[in-house]
C-alpha cells in the first residue's frame, strides 16, 4: 500500500493533461453522451477510433488504461451474455435447447462491449487519469458555483471533499502502520472465524479513530489560526483560466458528437450494421 | 553466530506503476547476536523498510533473510530440499521428514513476530486497550501464555521501561506522550523477543525521555541477552548506545563496523547528509590544536574523563 495513490492519476504532460479541469469535466460529460449516441456499426467504429486517438493523445500506457476495465469485467461479460441470448431478431444463427442466438444479438453484445469500454476509458482519460483529484474538485467547485445563488454551500462541499481526498492517503498509511504494529504483537488478521476476524479489527480501529479525531482537531485549529471562515470573499491560489485549447477541445468533441449522431444514418446494409 | 542475516536483499515499492522505487538494493548484512546494532541513514535511505523484512511483515523481492540460519520466506521446495531444517531431519524417512520440516517451519513462521519484536516509529499509536496493564499484556496474550506468566511479564516489562504500577489501571489515552511511548515499548518487551528492533525509538521526546527510553533498551539487552537493532538518524544516540553501526545510503549499505571505524569517515558521512556527534567533532578539533586526547570520544562523559586525564595530573600548572 506504500506510495498509495488515490484514484488513478498518471503523471504526465500531454495535451490532455494540460487542459483546464473544468473543460475536462465538460469533455468527460460530452464523451459519455457520445457513447450513448452510437447505434450502428459505422458509428461504433468511429467511437472506437475516437477512444484510440484519445488514448494516444493522453500518452498513458495502454496497459494502465485497460486496468481500469478490471472492475467492470463482470458487467461486460454479463451484459454481453444477456445480449447474445436474449435478443430476438430475424437472422437465427444457432439454436440449442432453449438457447437461440440471433445475428442481432451478437452485434448488440459487441456494441455493448465497445460502448462500456469507451465510456470507461474516455472518462478515465479526461478525468481520473490526467487530472489530480484536487484539480478535479477545484474544477467542480467552479463549475457548480452558480448554485451558490441558490444558497447551496458549494465551497464548503468542495472543501470537505478536498480535505477528505487529502487525508485518504494519510489514513491509509496510518492504517498500514497500525496494522503492522499490531501484527508485530501477534494479531492475525487472516485466520480464524468471522467473529475472531472482526475482533481482530478492534486493535486497528481504536487507534485509527483516536488519531483521526486528533488530526481533525489539529487541522481545524490550524485553519482557524489562519482565519479560515468559509468561502465568503476567499481568493484562490490556483486561479483557473480557460485557454484557447480548452475551447477548441470542447468544440471539437461537440462536433464529433453531432457527427456520431448523423453517422447512425450510414449503414453497411443491415438494420444496425 | 549471526542472529539475523540479509543476503542480497532487494525491495521495491509500487512495482509496475509510475511511482516504482527501489528501497533496498542488493543489501547484504549480518546482525551479531547479543549486540546493539544501529542502522543509520537519512530519510528514504531504506532503513525503515529493512526492519519490516526482519520479522516477516513483508518479504523482499529478491534475496533472503535468515533468522538463526532459517530462511524467513522459504518456499516449500527449498524447505524440503536444501534448508537448514532439511539437514536437521536428514536421517528421517522421506515422508516423515517432509512432515517434520513443514510443521516445524509453520511453527517458526507463527512465532516469528514474537521472536523478533518490532517497535515501530511512534509506537504510542498502537495503544488501544482500556487500561495500561491490558495493553502491555496484549502481546503476551496473543502468544498464548498462562495468566500467571502474563502478569509476571507485564510487571517485568513495566519495571524495565519505568512504567509505575499505579498507572496500570489508567487508560493509555490519558498518559503523557513520554509515558505512552514507554507503555508501547513495554508492550513489545513483554513478549521477550530474542531480537528487539526499534524504529526511531526516541523520536519527538525531550532529552530526559530519550535517555529513559535508551537506558531501558540497554537494560533489556543486559537482562535478557537479546539482540537489539536500533534504526535512527540521530548520530548522537547511535554513538552513545550502539556496539556496531551500519550506515545506509541510497538503498545500500554504505558503511559497516564498530562505531570507531564508522565515525572515522567524517567526510563521507557528511556527504550522505549525516553528521558525527558534536562532542566527537569537538574532540577532533581539540586534537588538531595539539591536545593529546584519546580517540573514540562519543559522549560528554567520555570527553570529560579524557579531558580530566589530560589535565588531571599536570592540570595545576594551567
Amino acid at each position: 500500500m506504500k506510495g498509495f495513490t488515490l484514484g488513478q492519476y498518471y503523471p504526465g504532460n500531454s495535451f490532455i493533461h494540460r487542459l483546464d479541469p473544468r473543460a475536462k469535466i465538460i469533455l468527460g460529460i460530452l464523451a459519455i453522451v457520445c457513447t450513448f449516441l452510437c447505434k450502428t456499426l459505422f458509428s461504433f467504429i468511429l467511437l472506437f477510433a475516437l477512444t484510440l486517438i484519445l488514448a494516444i493523445l493522453s500518452r498513458i500506457p495502454l496497459k494502465i488504461l485497460l486496468r481500469s476495465l478490471r472492475p467492470v469485467l463482470f458487467i461486460l461479460l454479463f451484459t454481453s451474455l444477456v445480449n447474445i441470448f436474449m435478443t430476438k431478431g430475424e437472422n437465427l444463427l444457432f439454436e440449442y435447447w432453449i438457447f437461440h442466438v440471433y445475428e442481432e444479438g451478437l452485434w448488440n453484445a459487441l456494441f455493448m462491449i465497445v460502448r462500456i469500454t469507451s465510456l470507461i476509458v474516455m472518462t478515465g482519460i479526461f478525468l481520473t487519469y490526467t487530472t489530480t483529484p484536487i484539480a478535479l474538485t477545484d474544477g467542480l467547485e467552479q463549475l457548480l458555483s452558480p448554485l451558490k445563488k441558490l444558497h447551496i454551500p458549494v465551497h464548503d462541499f468542495a472543501m470537505m471533499i478536498t480535505i477528505a481526498l487529502r487525508f485518504i492517503p494519510t489514513l491509509a498509511e496510518e492504517t498500514e502502520r497500525i496494522m503492522n504494529a499490531q501484527r508485530a504483537r501477534g494479531v492475525n488478521f487472516s485466520s480464524g472465524g468471522l467473529f475472531k476476524r472482526v475482533r481482530s479489527l478492534i486493535p486497528i480501529l481504536i487507534p485509527l479513530f483516536v488519531s483521526a479525531f486528533n488530526r481533525a482537531f489539529d487541522l481545524a485549529n490550524a485553519m482557524e489560526c489562519r482565519c479560515y471562515h468559509g468561502g465568503e470573499g476567499r481568493t484562490r491560489l490556483n486561479v483557473l483560466h480557460y485557454k484557447a485549447a480548452d475551447f477548441i477541445a470542447m468544440i471539437l468533441l461537440l462536433g464529433i458528437g453531432i457527427g456520431l449522431f448523423f453517422a447512425n444514418r450510414f449503414t453497411f446494409g443491415g438494420m444496425i450494421r | 553466530m549471526d542472529k539475523l542475516r540479509l543476503e542480497n536483499v532487494t525491495y521495491r515499492y509500487d512495482v509496475g506503476t509510475a511511482f516504482e522505487q527501489t528501497a533496498l538494493d542488493d543489501v547484504t548484512l549480518s546482525i551479531e547476536e547479543g549486540k546493539i546494532t544501529g542502522i543509520i541513514g537519512h530519510t528514504g535511505s531504506g532503513k525503515s523498510t529493512m526492519m519490516k523484512l526482519l520479522n516477516g511483515l513483508d518479504h523482499p523481492a529478491e534475496g533472503k533473510v535468515y533468522l538463526d540460519g532459517v530462511d524467513l520466506n522459504a518456499d516449500k521446495k527449498e524447505l524440503l530440499s536444501s534448508s537448514s531444517l532439511f539437514e536437521k531431519y536428514q536421517n528421517l524417512s522421506k515422508s516423515a521428514r517432509k512432515k517434520a520440516i513443514l510443521s516445524e517451519y509453520a511453527d517458526f513462521k507463527k512465532n516469528l513476530c514474537f521472536r523478533v519484536g518490532l517497535v515501530m516509529q511512534y509506537p504510542e499509536y498502537q495503544l488501544f486497550e482500556e487500561t495500561v496493564e491490558k495493553d502491555i499484556s496484549f502481546g503476551p496474550k496473543n502468544m498464548g501464555l498462562s495468566e500467571e506468566e502474563i502478569k509476571k511479564r507485564v510487571r517485568e516489562a513495566a519495571m524495565l521501561t519505568g512504567v509505575s504500577e499505579d498507572l496500570f489501571e489508567k487508560s493509555p489515552f490519558d498518559l503523557s506522550g513520554g509515558q505512552k511511548r514507554r507503555v508501547a515499548l513495554a508492550g513489545v518487551m513483554a513478549m521477550k523477543p530474542e531480537v528487539l528492533v526499534l524504529d526511531e525509538p526516541a523520536a519527538g521526546l525531550d532529552p530526559r525521555g530519550r535517555n529513559n527510553i535508551f537506558s531501558s533498551i540497554v537494560d533489556y539487552r543486559n537482562q535478557t541477552g537479546s539482540t537489539v537493532i536500533i534504526v535512527s538518524h540521530s548520530m548522537e544516540d547511535m554513538a552513545k548506545y550502539c556496539d556496531r553501526v551500519v550506515v545506509m545510503n541510497h538503498a545500500r549499505v554504505a558503511m559497516e563496523g564498530d562505531r570507531k571505524e564508522v565515525f572515522a569517515h567524517v567526510g563521507e558521512l557528511s556527504s550522505m547528509g549525516l553528521d558525527i556527534p558534536e562532542i566527537t567533532r569537538l574532540a577532533e578539533l581539540l586534537r588538531e590544536r595539539g591536545l593529546p586526547l584519546t580517540d573514540a570520544i562519543y559522549t560528554v562523559e567520555e570527553a570529560t574523563s579524557a579531558l580530566l586525564s589530560v589535565f588531571g595530573k599536570g592540570g595545576a600548572d594551567r
